[in-house]
This record gives structure tokens, C-alpha cells and sequence, in this order.
């Protein structure tokens, strides 16, 4: 280490475990290289995540020292013993000593609440064995739209690092227009993000400031039309899309252009194991993370070592495709939203009995939260026609108690909803 | 229904509902710059299938997207047809 990122004074890194909450991308990956080997432990908390988590990850993670650059963090300590800024820019630094310890890397599952849960990695499970500096890959510039606090953007990160090569990290604050050009100008070769992401590129003006000889699609259910778009924007261009989480890894890549997968892919990998079982992927593999932190979190792996991804899919016509979480999470734009939390402010609701949170599938985000309800006193049939201002407000209520991501944009009000032998609510993706 | 008139109030209902500042909705404004973002442009996406009874963004796997307000009106009134 030639420099240095961490305005560290008297506090001493090695071994401990550090909560690392920068804002700026290019500075929390400075962080992340210089914190390797050193600290114990790593937390990445994104940018796109409220600082309200901050007091439950610091705890499960038993970090004594957080980094930040974000002011409505360092306003408290969080239960901490140190708070070190990041700075500005990367300081001369004398070159320290390393102890050789192999730190945990603590990832956040993808979710936007307190239900995220830390997922438990190392440098070994999350990067590649092959990847070496290649004096041949001296010409790839590689970007993402993603964070690289979240799994997605680690990944093209460490990639990018371990092998030497140029990346283009994106800003929150800046809009898609400016990434494509500043992207563009940096002769990006090869560019990742999700489903969502591409479809706000596609809608840019600049959207033909790039052009990338790799393009990879994750973190969403691809569909043929966003494939299809993409290769008609960029007819030069591989693109190839990847089934990957936080918790197993990647699991495999996708490269004949159309949605779902070959079965042959699940066993074409001899380091990832993996199977369909009770409808849903499993995935056995060194990429896969260890454990969870959290105390009340199940078990990561069953016996066998196997994760269960909780992704369903449908065999058809000798092809696997997508078919949604198995327990009903809604995936919007990559926010995972679970139905519970939504169907719970609702029920809070003084005019509403019960009520059903689904996904209905949308072309910009993948999908949208919409809800079935029923009502305590049902509207007569003379007053069917005048529920929506009840719908409305019911909308409103969530809109002053959840992320915008998690209001339902369609309130139905519904007779009755269905409940299963096991006295659940029968869920059923639209 | 006139198609733009009902994109130009869906537009501005949900621009209202989430707190976005739209943009004056002129032929030549870029999508991206009319103040709302992916989650606006789902929710408006939805409402018009329902309102006008198409969703020309899923009817057709090989779509080119819109990129001004101009081109996403165009859109929908080649779909209406």
C-alpha cells in the first residue's frame, strides 16, 4: 500500500472489524483495498441503503470502527468505539506491515429494509481463482451500473483489480445521460447492470455514447425483449446474462441470447454445483457465502452444503425459465420487497381487513407491488363504482409509511381473498 | 380517449403522487430529463394499459424504447392504431 484513504490517526485497524458507509464509490473502493488483510472483518454498506440500519449492522457484525463520508452518519456513533472519515483524496502513506489475516467480507442481501440480512464472505469466495494480472487484458475498461457495495458491482470490482484492468465506477448523483458519456469517454469495453438499469440506458439520448464489446445482464429476471433491445442497440456487442446471488455466487452465464437457461448449464461447471429441486435452484459451490451474521437467521446451506437461491423455475419445451421467488418476494428494479411488509402497513389501515400484496409484471422494472384488499364493511353493490377514492386513500396511507418502491401502484378492493389448508394467504404471482 | 392528452395526465399524476417535478412536457423533451424516474415511468406504463388498453412495450420483443416525450406519444398512438 502506497497510500492511503483512511484518515487514520491513532487508530489502530488490524484485526478489528470495520463498518465501511462511504457515499462516493471511487473512495469506499479505495477503502476496501486497503482494508483487506488488515481488518478482520469488512461490512459494505451501500449508498442506496438509510442510515437507519446502520446501529443493526454495526452490532451483528460487532464492528468497533466506522468509516464514512456521509454526514447523517457521522452525526452519531452508532454504538462504535471509532469513527474515521474517509478523505478526500488518497494520501502518501509509509507501506505497513500486513498481517496475514484473511478477512470476512460482510455482504448485505439484497432488500431495502432491516430485513437485508449480512452474508458472510472472503476475498476467495468472491473472486475468482484465474483472475491474475493479464497483460493481454490491458485494453478492457470495464464498468457496471451497479454498486459496488452491492454483490453485483463487487464482483466486476474485484475482477477489474485482481486482473489489472480500468473501471468506470458509476455516481448516485449522477444522472444515466452523464454515466453513458463519461462512460463512453473512458472507452468502456465491457458493462454490467441489471434488467432495469439497460432499460433506462436504452431510454437515454446517449444510450449510443457507449460501445461495449461485453455486455452482462444479473440481479433480475431477463425477459427475450430486453435482450432483444439491447442487441439492437448495440448489434457488435456479446451479451450474455448471468444467474447470480449474494448468498450462493455466481451460479452461471447465459450466452445464446435467449431468456431462461439450457439445463445443461446447470452441470457444465465442475466448481458449482447445481439443482432443481422442489422447484426452486440450488447451488453448492466455494463462490457461495459461508453463513449468515444475523442470530435469527436460518441456516445459509442445508446439510449437503447446498444454498437454496428461493429462485423458481418452470422447465419448458427442454428450457428452464424463471418463474419468480418462491416465497413472493417482488423483485422492483432489483429492490427486493417483501409481501409481508407491505400487507402489514395495510392491514394497519382503520378500513381494511385483510389484504394480498403481489407482484404484476412490468416492461421498465421488471415488476410492480399491486394489492388485493378486502374491507371491513364491503362496499354495497350500488357503491361498487365509488371505491377508488378508497383505493386512493389507502394509497396515500402507504405512500406516509413506506419506501415509494413499496406502495402498491393498484389497490383492488376484493369480496375475499383465498387461504390455503395451511391457513395461510394463497399467494399467486400476477 | 385521445392518447396524448391521457399520457400528458398520466404524466402529471404520478409526478404529483411521487413528489417529482415534471419537466414541460414538450415533443423534443428527453424521457430522462422530465423529472421521473424508473419507478414513475413503470407506474404511468401500467396505468396506460389500463387507461388505453395497450402496453406497447410488451406487445413487441423487438421494440425500440422511446427516448423524447415526442417518440413515447408516437409510441402509444402506432400501438392505439
Amino acid at each position: 500500500m502506497q497510500g492511503s484513504i483512511l484518515e487514520v490517526h491513532a487508530v489502530d485497524l488490524r484485526g478489528q472489524s470495520v463498518l465501511l458507509a462511504a457515499a462516493d464509490q471511487f473512495r469506499a473502493a479505495a477503502a476496501l483495498i486497503e482494508l483487506d488483510g488488515v481488518a478482520r472483518r469488512i461490512v459494505l454498506y451501500p449508498s442506496d441503503l438509510s442510515a437507519e440500519h446502520i446501529a443493526y449492522v454495526a452490532k451483528t457484525a460487532e464492528s468497533s470502527i466506522l468509516v464514512t463520508d456521509r454526514p447523517e452518519i457521522a452525526s452519531a456513533n452508532h454504538g462504535v468505539n471509532h469513527l474515521i472519515p474517509v478523505a478526500r483524496n488518497i494520501a502518501p502513506a509509509t507501506k505497513q506491515s500486513r498481517p496475514e489475516l484473511e478477512t470476512e467480507w460482510i455482504l448485505l442481501t439484497s432488500g431495502t429494509t432491516g430485513h437485508s440480512k449480512l452474508a458472510v464472505h472472503t476475498l476467495s469466495s468472491l473472486a475468482d481463482s484465474a483472475w491474475r494480472r493479464d497483460p493481454a487484458s490491458a485494453s478492457t475498461v470495464w464498468s457496471t451500473f451497479y454498486d459496488i457495495r452491492r454483490y453485483g458491482g463487487l464482483h466486476i470490482f474485484l475482477h477489474a483489480t485482481l486482473t489489472g484492468t480500468s473501471m468506470v465506477v458509476s455516481s448516485a448523483q449522477e444522472s444515466t445521460a452523464d454515466f453513458l458519456v463519461r462512460a463512453g469517454a473512458h472507452g468502456v469495453t465491457h458493462i454490467s447492470g441489471t434488467p432495469s438499469h439497460w432499460r433506462r440506458a436504452l431510454m437515454s439520448p446517449m444510450a449510443g455514447s457507449i460501445a461495449p464489446a461485453y455486455i452482462r445482464i444479473s440481479g433480475e429476471i431477463v425477459d427475450q425483449a430486453i435482450l432483444n433491445q439491447i442487441k439492437a442497440q448495440y448489434p457488435q456487442t456479446r451479451v450474455v446474462h448471468t444467474f447470480a446471488s449474494t448468498e450462493a455466487g455466481v451460479g452461471f452465464y447465459v450466452n445464446d441470447g435467449l431468456m431462461g437457461f439450457p439445463p445443461e448449464l446447470l452441470h457444465q461447471n465442475p466448481k458449482v454445483d447445481m439443482k432443481v429441486e422442489d422447484g426452486t435452484i440450488r447451488i453448492r459451490s466455494t463462490r457461495a457465502a459461508q453463513r449468515y451474521l444475523d442470530t435469527d437467521a436460518p441456516p445459509l446451506k442445508d446439510a449437503q452444503g447446498f444454498v437454496d437461491t428461493g429462485d423458481t423455475v418452470e422447465l419448458r419445451e427442454g428450457r428452464y425459465y424463471f418463474a419468480g421467488r418462491r416465497d413472493g418476494t417482488i423483485n422492483v428494479g432489483g429492490f427486493k420487497i417483501r409481501p409481508e411488509e407491505v400487507e402489514a402497513v395495510l392491514n394497519r389501515h382503520p378500513l381494511v381487513a385483510m389484504s394480498l400484496v403481489k407482484a404484476k409484471k412490468n416492461p421498465i422494472v421488471g415488476a410492480l407491488v399491486v394489492a388485493d384488499v378486502v374491507l371491513k364493511s364491503p362496499p354495497s353493490e350500488a357503491a361498487q363504482e365509488s371505491v377508488a377514492p378508497i383505493e386512493r386513500e389507502i394509497q396515500q396511507f402507504c405512500r406516509a409509511e413506506l419506501d415509494a418502491h413499496k406502495v402498491p401502484t393498484a389497490i383492488h378492493i376484493v369480496p375475499m381473498l383465498t387461504i390455503g389448508e395451511s391457513g395461510k394467504l394463497v399467494r399467486r404471482n400476477a | 380517449m385521445d392518447v396524448k392528452s391521457e399520457i400528458v395526465a398520466q404524466f402529471t399524476q404520478v409526478a404529483q403522487e411521487q413528489n417529482k417535478r415534471l419537466a414541460p412536457l414538450t415533443d423534443s423533451l428527453a424521457l430522462l430529463d422530465s423529472g421521473l424516474d424508473s419507478l414513475c415511468f413503470a407506474i404511468v406504463v401500467a396505468r396506460l394499459e389500463t387507461s388505453l388498453g395497450t402496453d406497447p412495450f410488451s406487445e413487441d420483443e423487438d421494440v425500440r424504447f422511446p427516448v423524447t416525450f415526442g417518440d413515447f406519444i408516437r409510441f402509444y398512438e402506432h400501438a392505439a392504431k
